[in-house]
């Protein structure tokens, strides 16, 4: 049985997932609304932890995150389920599918053979929502694609129970009781301040804006430190964290400036529209800087004069959202 | 970044499967939901971890036609996996399969065992332990 579901493309998969799944639940939240109540916005710099050898960076809060502080601040309920086998975890899928419950769950992107290859990586934490079944496929609404799509049996089992760091485990989870009454204007705000906290405030160098300001220190050293080689290799990945597909753009500061033009007009808070506008500003920036790390890539050479200009640049880049969530953040204590 | 910035660089990674969504801005300063087939320094960084990568695969190849290493570790590297990894899918530690990535070690692996690194490459025990394939550039 298949049901009427709407889909939509999305920038990034989990907001895009939370406006989906809502809508088939007839709320409408559009994906910035959910990325800014969802409290999507961050950035952190671990240099301990690695990756591929690869120091982690990432413009974004943990994944599962935003799906959480999204449910608790509009108060739907989330039913969230694991399971021990593939098995078990496909019958209960199929269960819900009969019933003409469309199903969000976590799989790894290295099965999804609808992505281009360049894509299928070994990323185990992709939202994708399946919502039918036909000739023994199942429908697909994955939210950075353009148009639903299919997936074989094997396919998802493989997807859905992937091994490595963080295990799906065939996790699923679908909305079983929907909101009375909600303010989303006490929603955005919630998430605005989150936001704006953990941006200015987290007293660890490594969170936050000075987290940018922290790497951009790192950035420096990079060419003597690594060699050349290295250093370029280091660099690609900054561009990857920052621009691949799922961040909508300038590592996901794009997405949430949207979301703050929204916010402006639910809350009718004039200055949030300014502070999306210099967000903006701040991603173009970014931009420039992801633009310039792209040459960098491309010709090879690391020296430490381009090296240093890159890190001038996120420094102005960490600066100027030092003082963007500042304001973020006296604005929405006062309310 | 403004609607009319939007990158389209015809070259890229998509296979034109996807094209990404991007927030961009009109000329007030509102955002607008744009696609975009491609921008070039993304498509560089792409290209350049795979580079890595199938530098990786080439390399355990050679080592594999040597006789140094045992086709597991050629398969190890052309999903992209680590030891840890294929150990969670065979269902063992990954020292085991490190040490199944070494010839002495592979020639004593059993039946059973080879159909289990084989169900995780995705592909059969013959094609696990046919080594002249390996020969053929791919």
């Amino acid at each position: 049985m298949n049901t009427t579901f709407t889909h939509k493309q999305s920038a990034h998969c989990e907001s895009g997932v939370i406006s989906n799944l809502m809508r088939f639940h007839g709320m409408e939240f559009d994906e910035p609304a959910a990325f800014g109540i969802g409290s999507g916005l961050f950035f952190s710099y671990l240099p301990f932890v690695r990756l591929n050898g690869i120091p982690v960076a990432s413009y974004r809060i943990w994944p599962g995150h935003i799906f959480k502080k999204f449910s608790d601040r509009v108060g739907v309920k989330i039913e969230r389920k694991k399971f021990s086998t593939p098995q078990a975890a496909m019958t209960a899928l199929d269960k819900m599918i009969d019933k003409g419950q469309p199903v969000g769950m976590l799989t790894s992107v290295f099965y999804l053979d609808y992505l281009p290859a360049a894509y299928r990586f070994h990323f185990n934490a992709h939202n994708i929502i399946v919502f039918g079944k036909e000739n023994g496929r199942y429908l697909v609404s994955d939210p950075v694609m353009e148009h639903t799509t299919d997936i074989s049996y094997e396919d998802l089992v493989r997807a859905r129970f992937a091994k490595g760091m963080p295990e799906p485990s065939g996790r699923m989870y679908y909305p079983i009781q929907l909101p009375g009454d909600f303010s989303m204007e006490k929603a955005m705000w919630k998430g605005i301040k989150q936001t704006s906290e953990w941006m200015t405030s987290i007293p660890i160098p490594l969170f936050g804006a000075k987290g940018m300001k922290y790497l951009a220190g790192r950035l420096r050293q990079w060419p003597d430190r690594l060699g050349n080689r290295r250093a370029v290799l280091w660099l690609g990945n900054l561009i990857r964290m920052q621009e691949e597909i799922g961040t909508g753009g300038a590592g996901f500061r794009f997405i949430y400036a949207a979301f703050l033009d929204q916010a402006s007009t639910v809350t009718k808070e004039e200055q949030l529209f300014d502070l999306s506008k210099q967000l903006t500003q701040s991603g173009d920036k970014l931009r420039d800087f992801a633009y310039y790390a792209g040459r960098v890539c491309k010709n090879r050479t690391s020296d430490t004069k381009t090296f240093s200009e890159l890190a001038e640049m996120l420094e102005d880049c960490s600066k100027r959202e030092q003082e963007i969530f500042t304001q973020l953040h006296q604005l929405s204590k006062a309310k | 970044m403004n609607v009319d910035q939007v990158p389209q660089d015809e070259k890229n990674l998509n296979e034109g499967k996807v094209a990404k969504l991007y927030y961009a801005t009109d000329e007030k300063g509102h955002y607008k939901k744009v696609n975009s087939i491609g921008w070039e320094p993304e498509t560089v960084a792409m290209e350049q971890a795979w580079e890595v990568v199938n530098d990786e695969v080439d390399e355990a190849r050679k080592k594999v036609i040597e006789g140094k290493a045992s086709p597991i570790l050629y398969y190890i590297k052309k999903n992209i996996m680590t030891a840890s990894m294929v150990a969670g899918y065979v269902g063992t530690l990954s020292p085991i399969v490190h040490l199944h990535t070494m010839p002495f070690f592979y020639r004593r692996l059993s039946k059973k065992t080879l159909e289990k690194y084989a169900y995780t490459f995705r592909i059969t025990v013959d094609e696990l332990t046919d080594v002249e394939r390996l020969k053929r550039p791919l």
